[in-house]
């Protein structure tokens, strides 16, 4: 199959690989590029543990074709702590004891993290609407929900 | 045709581990030059937290802090043999081991410390902070770095030990039938709230407040952490999930998440947990299984609380809204 080349900046760096046109930028992270942290649960949309930023948005890799990704910047849950130090968002997964097996988490972490930089302070039923796209087995979700609320609070008292 | 409310309650006891030939598990225990401690096992970490409390149940029978021990687990090729993390075994089977193995490595360690101190080991104990010291004399003291240290270069000892715990196969006694297919048994209480409509069969779950009986909490939040799960997940199997909707045929059965149904972030019921420890005398340090039966009591007690709600028996799960109806359809036509 034919090779294509694509070239986006994935957590601040700029990142180029050749590619079988057509493939999932699910596959590229992971296989080509190295960056496991994105899950391959269902592959078909439904489970959310693929989930990437996009240019700011919450996506799907698992759906996205890695070369319509070019020149964009995305982020993926291994690029949020910087320089050894945890995210807001991952600290907050651990206070909380938001993760059992994990397999869910970077997803969901990716999923709160879009909800916070477009709504720093949310709802309950904010914080349940933006988890709605993501399955976990283990932790029945009420935990991952304190996690997110704890990580806006953590926000807002940093931003004080 | 309405919304009708029930109440229900249900209580189970679990066994711990199962009996079919015996159940096995084995650990063995060694020291690094340095004085840290690694624990082998073929047990699995599935996200049960089966490192941090094999962790700590070898830090507290060594006497050193939890930083100070590795765990590896789950390769059959090279670790020690166990039947598996399953039946809430994990926890009860590889912790007796690792205790077991411990308290070999600790007796080395303190005979090492004994030489090192010109004493009595069995006048030496550990302040689980990685100091030997001299009972009754503190000041008199060795850390177990260096005691690793002397073992390893000096002495030719190895700190290490085996450990292995194996509950026997129980046969039924021929007259009576009577065996003992487990030592040890978890408790749970449930009483689920919910809401029927009468006209679509659809059930709501109001609240589910559970009491757990687990022996004793070795990690009072990771068990907290699962109860919360695990009470969560049998709301999802009383009402939702099946592989099999109209069992023994297997036509229909969910292939994917948009077929294969459990409750989402949205679909929650206000769910309360509470802990009784009453530390069993078999387990280790009082601990019990408390992994599978946490998802147990919510399906009888969702049963219960849908007949008291519209007065219909359901007897096969998942208690989806067809399985209502044609119960409602079969009690008017009675």
């Amino acid at each position: 199959m034919a090779k294509v080349p694509v070239q986006f900046t994935l957590n601040g760096s700029e990142t180029a690989e050749f590619i079988d046109s057509g493939s999932t930028l699910l596959h590229a992270l992971r296989d080509k590029i190295g960056d496991t942290s994105p899950k391959g649960g269902c592959h078909q949309g439904t489970c959310g543990a693929c989930s990437v930023i996009i240019d700011g948005e919450l996506r799907l890799s698992c759906l996205t074709l890695a070369e319509n990704c070019n020149g964009t910047a995305i982020t993926t849950t291994s690029g949020l702590s910087e320089g050894g130090v945890l995210h807001p968002l991952q600290r907050a997964f651990l206070d909380a004891f938001a993760s059992q097996c994990g397999f869910c988490t970077p997803g969901m972490i990716m999923a709160a993290k879009v909800l916070l930089d477009h709504t720093p302070n949310p709802s309950r039923d904010e914080v349940v609407q933006a988890l709605s796209g993501n399955i976990c087995r283990c932790t029945g979700y009420e935990p991952i929900i304190q996690a997110v609320l704890l990580a806006a609070r953590a926000n807002s008292q940093n931003a004080a | 045709m309405a919304i009708k409310r029930g109440r229900g309650v249900a209580a189970i006891n679990y066994p711990t581990g199962m009996n079919l030939g015996g159940d096995p598990t084995q650990a063995l225990v060694h020291s690094t030059p340095t004085g840290n401690f690694m624990v082998t096992l073929s047990s699995v970490d599935l996200g049960q937290g089966m490192k941090q409390i094999m962790a700590q149940i070898c830090a507290e029978t060594i006497g050193v802090p939890t930083d100070r021990v590795v765990v590896d687990t789950a390769d059959t090729d090279t670790g020690p043999h166990c039947m598996g993390t399953f039946a809430s075994r994990g926890t009860h089977r590889a912790g007796n081991a690792v205790i077991q193995a411990a308290k070999e490595a600790r007796q080395v360690m303190l005979e090492v410390a004994a030489e090192e101190l010109e004493v009595n080991a069995s006048d030496l104990e550990t302040d689980g902070l990685g100091n030997i010291l001299v009972k009754g004399a503190p000041q008199k003291a060795i850390s177990i770095f260096d005691v690793a240290l002397s073992a390893h270069f000096k002495r030719g000892r190895s700190i290490s030990g085996r450990g292995m715990f194996l509950i026997p196969r129980s046969y039924p006694e021929k007259e009576t039938g009577a065996m003992k297919p487990s030592t040890c048994y978890a408790h749970a209480c449930t009483v689920a709230e919910v809401e029927v409509d009468d006209e679509t069969g659809e059930v709501t779950v109001l609240t589910v407040k559970n009491v757990f009986e687990i022996g004793r909490a070795l990690n009072p939040k990771m068990v907290e952490q699962q109860l919360v799960g695990g009470s969560w997940m049998g709301i999802s199997h009383a009402l939702y999930e099946t592989t099999e909707p109209y069992y023994p045929n297997r036509d229909h059965g969910g292939t994917d998440f948009n077929q294969y149904l459990m409750p989402g972030p949205g679909d929650l019921a206000e769910t309360e947990i509470i802990v009784l420890e009453r530390p069993s005398a078999d387990g280790p340090y009082g601990a019990k299984g408390p992994g599978e039966m946490c998802a147990n009591p919510q399906i009888p007690a969702v049963a219960n609380a849908v007949f008291d709600a519209v007065g219909v028996r359901i007897d096969t799960l998942p208690i989806t809204p067809e399985r209502i109806l044609r119960a409602l359809r079969a009690q008017a036509a009675t």
